[in-house]
């Protein structure tokens, strides 16, 4: 009996993981989804549509370059990274922000952060954090309004209807009483006043230990983020380099510095707990695309995300530097990654053949 | 994989007995061949490779007798009291080949061993790849034969111990050539975690011996030499009972095949007929010819079975269903799946924009080709097939290299025998005109003037 | 403002003398590339890259009047190693190779005049006089000196067949 036919040759192996790159992106969102929902529930509606417009504009951007390049849209919107990439900038933008926010974000974070560069796996700095920062310079403002909380329930928050108006044309009056200003924002402007941190500590946003505090969803969820970054590292789809290089890259010299001067520097637990280290460490740094390779190159990477954040937010002029960080960090990857490299079985570090004898 | 062509030594039409000569080798690192069954020769010449090319390869056709008559063996009753020479001379006559995969001449193997005094022999029992368990079922059956074509090779390459590695999903195995090891302690058994690539020497080694093979080395410079345990039972088939490698173990499976199983196959029957043998439940989407990590794709059954070949895997389409491959995301995936340290994304990326050079400087001539990476890669993307390619393309630049200075060479020795020749040719013409002047002037009819010009 | 001035004439003065003096002492002799771009040509001075021969193609290459893709009989493989020592990239689709070729004498058409032989710059070709000729495959060169020669069209070249062990994994299609 005859089997088979000639078929184009195809080289071993003949066998496949079940993974795939769409998988990873749905484990990513999965992990991202508590985190989400309770910054839903704080913020309420204009959180929801803010994300909604983020993702859906950082989608858009993408099938647009796709069709100018003649590609096929829809399959390659099916791997969900541009989707992902709309998530991660929503989580990073102030809840409240208008519409066009949304937009703008999205769009640089696709077109500019992605596809200039040849689309998935070619870009050089990480989408979100590229619309993030293209945000922040170009609308300082919006992009620093930040609100306090007002759970989705509650009697002040604005209903479906209300918010809608919010996100359309910006802060409402009605609503100026819940604009506030991060704890890393307010710490920064009280420092340049003259007022240390002991006092004006006393009377900083509120702060609560599970997130109720003003800032940004993927901020003010710290909790949930680190649940998200650990069930990702159990399933490995990240390992654990990055995250913990970057946070003790945060964490040491927070504590260094506040050991010697409290008046000063903020202590080690609110630099983790603020702004968007723990987003950064476990979602932002540890993006495939733009983070070295290798477990060591993945440390150093790690560290000097963790060391330029604190160093931004300590003397520079921004509050916050995760972004900033993970931005100049994706910019020596390429570096790192050509300096170290896995030892190659039978060879020393430096490529050269063991010697028989040994 | 593809060693110096063996020379046939029968004609077309001739009757020959089971084990008799067919091809004689002619280079060093070459085997010979001999008849799998009893009949007469019908042919000599080409037959489709089992390869991916699916090109000629020359091949000796005999038609089976069904009587399957031995040729006259020669049984040697105590093989260590051979010289160990002798047993190398032997295990090279039976066209003893590594049955794992490779098919190095096992004898080539053995004067290797013997000229750098290795004093271990690891066994390889760490069969690896999904789907096969040859090796498997010929530890659990034929044990005794494993652990005497061990201790033969011991013998042969002057080694003091054995070790057979035997990975730790297979009890049954372990077991059984415990039994068959319990009267020589020489040959150790030892457990080896189930974990692909296991079966691969260097892995293979680093476990047992804690010593890494440097790179561009032989196993044998860190005092170790592998075998396989079929190459092993084979190797007792030689010496023992004087019999060629006329037949292998070989797994048929993929869940295409009725009835998947081992059996003992001659060499060069079809793939096709042993399918057949087994049952087929439907037309396979495709047919592999060894194990699904590192085995060859077949285009069609009508193929012979080679020695390396330690199984055929015939998938349906679900099996067979490859994902597309999609861009790379540099997830490291593949870096951290690599045995050997390697980097593969950034190989593949070197060969893939037509850097050969640049993926030589990753090293590709340390790829084992295990398949690790292009496995475990979320995307798809061939690795394995860039990491080929590249090899291709590179060694036909070698040869295209070797063939330019040939030429270059040829060219200058004919320029330079042009040269000779003219020389030549004007010293005879000046000579004879010598001759001639001075005849001349013998018989006084040249004027002086004449010979200053 | 004569700070400035005096300042920038000085540097201007200070680096050009280092710039004269590392030009006179730093100065490379002669240029080494013809010669090693002539040894990376065939050297079978089979003229069809339009010189008279290999030196003279090399010194073309050197002076940079030539394309690195000249030379017919070597190929991809050559083009790519004169591009690699010229550090220049070059279109190598751009390259006519259908792999090695080898001549081929058609023995009944063969009047074993021996004008091939005569030609051949690697004496690959052998035949007596009235006799037909043959080609050692190992020594041809495939530069197709011969074929022009043949009064009677019995020489061609043909591509070197792909064997199993020479043939090569094509490479992935690139998504």
């Amino acid at each position: 009996m005859s089997s088979g036919s000639i078929e184009k040759p195809v080289a071993a192996p003949y066998a496949a993981t079940s993974n795939s790159v769409r998988r990873v992106m749905v484990i990513v969102m999965a992990a991202l989804v508590p985190a989400t929902l309770f910054g839903f529930w704080l913020y309420g509606w204009p959180a929801v549509y803010l994300w909604m417009i983020s993702v859906a504009a950082a989608a858009l951007g993408e099938a647009f370059c796709l069709r100018l390049m003649g590609r096929d849209a829809r399959t390659v919107l099916g791997d969900g990274s541009a989707w992902l990439t709309g998530w991660l900038l929503a989580l990073s933008l102030p809840p409240w922000a208008p519409w066009w926010i949304g937009v703008c974000g999205g769009l640089f974070a696709t077109v500019l952060g992605k596809q200039v560069f040849g689309g998935l796996g070619q870009n050089l700095f990480n989408p979100a954090m590229v619309g993030r920062v293209a945000l922040l310079i170009s609308f300082p403002v919006q992009m620093t309004a930040w609100v306090a909380p007002l759970p989705i329930f509650d009697a002040a928050a604005p209903g479906p209807i209300a918010a809608l108006a919010i996100t359309l044309k910006g802060m409402q009056p009605a609503f100026d009483a819940v604009a506030s200003a991060s704890l890393l924002g307010f710490a920064k402007t009280e420092m340049a006043r003259g007022v240390d941190l002991a006092h004006s500590l006393l009377q900083a946003p509120l702060q609560a230990w599970y997130g109720s505090r003003p800032g940004s969803l993927g901020e003010t969820a710290s909790w949930l983020i680190v649940a998200g970054g650990v069930a990702m590292i159990c399933l490995r789809t990240i390992t654990w380099h990055i995250p913990v290089a970057m946070l003790l890259g945060i964490a040491v010299p927070a504590a260094l510095l506040h050991a010697v001067d409290p008046a000063r520097y903020l202590d080690a637990g609110t630099h983790l707990l603020s702004g968007g280290a723990m987003l950064g460490a476990f979602f932002i740094a540890t993006d495939y695309v733009t983070s070295p390779n290798t477990p060591r190159g993945q440390i150093v990477f790690g560290t000097g995300c963790g060391v330029l954040t604190y160093v931004i937010r300590t003397w520079a002029g921004y509050p916050e530097g995760v972004a900033f960080a993970v931005l100049l960090m994706n910019s020596l990857t390429p570096v790192i990654d050509s300096y170290i490299k896995p030892r190659i079985y039978g060879r020393d570090r430096r490529g050269a053949a063991l010697e028989p004898g040994k | 994989m593809w060693g110096g062509a063996a020379r046939p030594v029968v004609l077309v039409g001739q009757k020959v007995l089971k084990g008799q000569l067919l091809a004689q080798s002619q280079v060093h690192i070459s085997a010979p061949i001999h008849a799998p069954v009893s009949g007469r020769v019908t042919a000599i010449g080409e037959v489709t490779a089992p390869h991916p090319s699916g090109l000629g390869l020359a091949a000796i056709t005999v038609e089976s007798d069904d009587t399957d008559r031995w040729i006259e063996t020669d049984p040697v009753a105590d093989p260590f009291a051979l010289a160990p020479e002798e047993i190398a001379r032997r295990t090279a006559a039976a066209g003893v080949v590594g049955l794992g995969g490779a098919t190095f001449p096992a004898a080539v193997k053995f004067a290797l061993g013997k000229r750098l005094a290795v004093h271990t022999l690891i066994v390889n029992g760490g069969e690896c790849e999904p789907y096969l368990s040859s090796d498997d079922r010929i530890m659990r059956d034929f044990a005794e034969q494993v652990v005497e074509g061990a201790r033969i090779i011991m013998h042969a390459i002057g080694a003091r111990d054995a070790l057979v590695g035997i990975e730790d999903n297979k009890p049954e195995a372990m077991a059984a050539m415990a039994v068959a090891a319990a009267a020589f302690p020489e040959v150790k058994i030892r457990p080896v975690p189930a974990r692909y690539p296991m079966g691969s020497d260097k892995q293979l080694i680093e476990t047992l011996t804690g010593k890494e093979v440097p790179a561009d080395a032989r196993a044998a410079e860190v005092g170790v030499l592998v075998h396989n345990v079929s190459t092993c039972a084979a190797v007792y088939k030689a010496i023992r009972l004087g019999q060629p490698l006329v037949e292998r173990i070989v797994t048929i499976n993929g869940a295409a095949v009725a009835e998947p199983g081992n059996i003992f196959a001659p060499l060069g029957c079809l793939v096709d007929d042993l399918l057949a043998y087994c049952g087929l439940k439907e037309v396979p989407a495709r047919l592999i010819l060894g194990g699904p990590m590192m085995g060859t794709l077949l285009l069609h059954g009508r193929v012979p079975l080679v020695k390396g070949a330690s199984g055929i895997l015939a998938f349906t389409a679900a099996e067979a269903a490859v994902p597309e491959a999609g861009p790379c995301i540099r997830c490291g995936s593949c870096t951290r799946a690599c045995p050997m340290g390697l980097l593969p994304l950034e190989m593949a990326a070197h060969i893939r924009a037509g850097d050969l050079d640049g993926a030589v400087g990753y090293s590709l001539s340390d790829c084992i080709s295990c398949g690790c990476c292009a496995y475990v890669c979320p995307s798809h993307i061939p690795l394995v097939q860039y990491f080929s390619h590249a090899r291709g393309e590179l060694s036909a630049r070698e040869r295209a290299r070797l063939r330019t200075e040939a030429g270059k060479r040829l060219a200058e020795a004919r320029l330079a025998r042009l040269e000779r020749d003219a020389r030549e040719k004007a010293e005879v013409a000046a000579r004879r005109k010598a001759e001639r002047t001075a005849a001349k002037a013998r018989s006084g009819t040249v004027k002086p003037e004449e010979e200053t010009t | 403002m004569w700070i400035a001035v005096l300042s920038l004439t000085f540097l201007g003065l200070a680096l050009g003398t280092l710039l004269g003096v590392a030009a006179r002492y730093l100065a490379v002799e002669e240029n080494p590339l013809e010669a090693e771009l002539q040894a990376l040509l065939p050297g079978s001075q089979c003229g069809q890259c339009g010189f008279v021969g290999c030196a003279q193609a090399a010194a073309a290459l050197a002076r940079g009047e030539a394309a690195a893709t000249l030379c017919p009989p070597g190929g991809r493989a050559v083009a790519e190693a004169i591009a690699a020592r010229l550090g220049i990239k070059i279109d190598l689709s751009a390259v006519q190779d259908d792999g090695p070729l080898l001549a081929f004498v058609a023995e009944e058409i063969c009047t074993g005049c021996c004008r091939c032989s005569k030609v051949c710059p690697t004496d690959a070709i052998i035949g007596a006089a009235k006799q037909i000729h043959n080609v050692i495959r190992e020594a041809c060169t495939g530069c197709g000196a011969c074929v022009e020669r043949c009064p009677t069209e019995a020489i061609g070249l043909l591509p070197v067949p792909v064997t199993v062990p020479h043939w090569i994994w094509p490479k992935p299609a690139i998504t």
